[in-house]
């Protein structure tokens, strides 16, 4: 550990570090809606129905006796 | 095409279910003997475990890990199976993770009250536990992981990306701040010291709100405010994106606890930015759950079910605006160190994480019991005593916050600490704690109320324990599909992207703070504490002084003038772990030991403050602590934690550890001899002596130089 700390402490300009993120996080942001506003429609509305999709099970049907 | 036939097995979201209810009663109660305690202080009497600094961890732990915690396995192991549309991949490691957490749990109420602790908030938990911690949570992930690989349904859920998420950033941060050196099967020093440990302390600190109070709760809102309301999601597309946004956010925003500490400027604006940036991805889900319920109106005024999650993801949106707002540096010049960040977590408790939680089980019993809910007419009692109980809780607590901070930094035309006396601060809000008490009174009146529906409900009804289903078999993904199609289609690679994604976050934060020098620049003057003063500062830690006194003096007048010389970080090197403390309840302790500051108190003081504050000051809220007279120090592991100190880059010298308990006597000795001109007849192998020792060496290396 000591010997990677000795090397990695002596790299000029660490402190840019987090820019480089910051910046990543808006280039992972940017490609990330868009591809979500590109998903079809359709595989949207399957998806968002899977809490609701439930055939067999009692918990589509509320209180029955 | 075909059909194949399969079973849901409801015996461990039944077994978690109950866990969430019976710990979540016994949580809220030690908390309510904790607020009992501020404005009761002799309530502990001469009983240590019962003492407010060490109860305070225990109700902590108890909400999140416990009530918590139980509620979100309640959750993942009812909905995973429907969404995936198969079992859970193994029983046994369910039963494994299942009566492993409670064993967890039973642990640390047989540890920390009785002194068994690492200190850091809600890290409190002794390394022995902490491996057993780790082992049961990887149980938790090879289920759900194995689950996955074997569902029938070709996409997975948005709810189910928020576990995933969930367990695999706690499993790195956790691991990353219980790294420790044992001294003993119950005793640790962490590898970090100071205001590095303090860096690791509240990115895990932060992220355990983000991960474990939030995001698998959001998961739990996904699922269960769409069965509850009968229709879908607002916004899918939302949830993808507020998803991965917040996921990315959050592990950046740990530094926002320690604005104006000793950290490096550029990680308090790391910390402060990426705060303000998480109000978008934490309203994107607020407003997604809201709006869910947009044309559904109707049922919300009905259905208690409905009104706790409208409630909860409303004080969500509250707490995750405040959140923000509290890390702006000036906001939180003023609120930090005060009840407003109690005030804070209380929405967040109170409203969001158990009215999710109530919500949830109210709906999820009667569905469990094949019958009705008991009683609709309790549950709404219950709903409108909870939001009044949260609200009397956290609004005088506010107040409370606003006041005792404006009086801190009050000063008088001539200059002067309008209050320099600390305990005038406290006793003018102490109204404000009873208040407190009483609002949680109420929502511990009205947790009750619940648990007495949800076993009416369940007496009337009778367990279900296996439901038969039916779904198509896995569709093999076709070749040519989206991206994140694939990525969701592929649950180890998705848990490996949500790993890369927040590795990106603790990675470059954490880091250079460890790598650049100039982030911890060194005072020569800074020395090792004495065997005398470590074994004194193990039992502060013991004790939880921590959560009451802090020891970081903020570079304001307004606390130089009361407490000293402002914290640097270079003062911090040898402490293993750090002891910033988050909320003072009694005054800042960095400056106690030095002589030349007006505040300055002589060893015989200390002895009797402990003995009995009152009688040194009337009016003090502070617990006694009179078993430190009696106790004697325990020496049997001095030599082992001068080792590990050795071991951390501590500069002791090789082969100290021999002398180091001749040392402890030596020292020791002075301190009963200046205690016996003043009076005091005491032997010096007890506790108190090391930790007035302890508290006289505090900040006085900086002084020395003067």
């Amino acid at each position: 550990m000591k010997i990677v700390i000795n090397i990695l402490e002596n790299i000029a300009g660490i402190e840019i570090y987090p820019i480089i993120s910051m910046l990543l996080f808006f280039i992972f942001f940017i490609l990330v809606t868009y591809v979500t506003l590109r998903t079809n429609e359709s595989e949207i509305e399957e998806m968002s129905r899977m809490p609701l999709d439930h055939d067999n099970d009692l918990s589509s049907k509320p209180h029955s006796n | 095409m075909e059909l194949q036939k399969f079973t849901y097995d409801n015996k461990l979201s039944n077994l978690f279910l109950w866990a969430t209810v019976i710990w979540g009663v016994v949580g809220m109660l030690v908390g309510l003997i904790a607020a009992l305690e501020l404005i009761f202080p002799q309530m502990s009497g001469n009983l240590p475990w019962l003492v407010y600094s060490r109860i305070r961890p225990l109700h902590t732990n108890a909400v999140i890990f416990a009530f918590v915690g139980n509620g979100i396995f309640t959750a993942v192991y009812y909905s995973m199976p429907r969404l995936l549309k198969t079992p859970m991949y193994s029983k046994l490691l369910g039963g494994i993770h299942f009566w492993g957490w409670q064993l967890i749990i039973v642990l640390a109420a047989l540890t920390l009250p009785f002194g068994f602790t690492q200190s850091k908030e809600y890290a409190e938990l002794i390394w022995p536990i902490d491996v057993l911690v780790v082992l049961i949570w990887v149980v938790f992930g090879l289920n759900m992981i194995m689950t996955l690989v074997k569902r029938r349904v070709k996409h997975i859920y948005v709810s189910i990306w928020f576990y995933l998420a969930t367990w695999v950033t706690i499993a790195v941060l956790y691991i990353t701040n219980n790294l420790v050196i044992p001294t003993s099967f119950t005793h640790s020093y962490p590898i970090y010291a100071g205001i590095q440990d303090a860096l690791v302390q509240w990115w895990y600190g932060h992220n355990a709100v983000a991960f474990f109070l939030t995001t698998p709760i959001l998961g739990m809102m996904y699922y269960f405010i769409p069965k509850a309301a009968n229709r879908p999601i607002y916004s899918y597309k939302l949830s993808i994106i507020h998803f991965w946004a917040l996921i990315f956010l959050y592990i950046w925003a740990g530094p926002h606890h320690l604005l104006y500490s000793a950290l490096p400027d550029w990680a308090q604006a790391l910390g402060v930015v990426f705060s303000v940036m998480l109000i978008a991805p934490s309203w994107g889900g607020m407003i997604n759950g809201l709006l869910t319920l947009r044309g559904a109106w109707d049922k919300v005024r009905e259905d208690p079910v409905l009104k706790m999650f409208v409630v909860a993801v409303t004080a969500y949106g509250m707490a995750t605006f405040e959140g923000p707002m509290l890390s702006l540096k000036t906001v939180n010049a003023m609120s930090h160190f005060t009840d407003w960040t109690i005030a804070h977590v209380h929405i967040g408790t109170l409203g969001w994480n158990s009215m999710m939680n109530f919500g949830m089980i109210y709906w999820l019993v009667p569905r469990l019991f094949n019958t009705k809910l008991w009683s609709t007419k309790l549950a709404n009692v219950h709903f409108w005593i909870a939001t009044l109980g949260m609200l009397f809780f956290s609004i005088p607590l506010y107040f409370a916050g606003f006041t005792q901070a404006l009086m801190w930094k009050q000063f008088t035309t001539e200059g002067f600490l309008a209050y320099p006396n600390f305990l005038e601060t406290v006793t003018q809000i102490l109204p404000m704690y009873y208040l407190r008490a009483f609002g949680g009174s109420l929502y511990i009146i009205g947790a009750l109320m619940f648990v007495y529906n949800v076993v009416k409900t369940a007496q009337a009804g009778s367990f279900v324990r296996f439901e038969h289903a039916s779904a198509p078999a896995k569709e093999l993904p076709k070749a040519k599909e989206g991206f994140h199609r694939r990525l969701e289609g592929r649950p180890l690679q998705f848990t490996l992207a949500a790993l890369v994604v927040i590795l990106i976050g603790g990675l470059l934060e954490i880091v250079p703070m460890y790598l650049v020098k100039e982030n911890v620049p060194t005072i020569s003057a800074v020395k090792p504490y004495t065997p005398l003063e470590l074994e004194g500062r193990d039992i502060y830690i013991r004790e939880g002084c921590y959560l009451c006194h802090s020891q970081m003096i903020r570079p304001f007048r307004s606390e130089t003038e009361r407490y000293g010389e402002y914290t640097k970080a270079g003062e911090t090197v040898y402490d293993h772990p750090f002891l910033f403390g988050s909320k003072r309840t009694g005054p800042d302790l960095s400056r106690e030991g030095e002589k030349t500051l007006p505040n300055y108190k002589p060893n015989s003081w200390h002895f009797n403050h402990m003995q009995n504050p009152r009688k040194m000051s009337p009016g003090s809220i502070m617990p006694a602590y009179p078993w430190l007279i009696e106790n004697e120090i325990d020496l049997s592991h001095t030599v082992a934690k001068i080792n590990a100190m050795i071991k951390l880059g501590v500069p002791y010298g090789d082969g100290y550890a021999d002398q180091a308990v001749a040392d402890l006597n030596a020292q020791a000795e002075q301190i009963v001899v200046d205690l016996q001109a003043n009076g005091i007849q005491v032997d010096k192998n007890k506790e108190i002596i090391a930790l007035i020792a302890y508290l006289q060496r505090l900040g006085t290396d900086v002084y020395k130089n003067k």
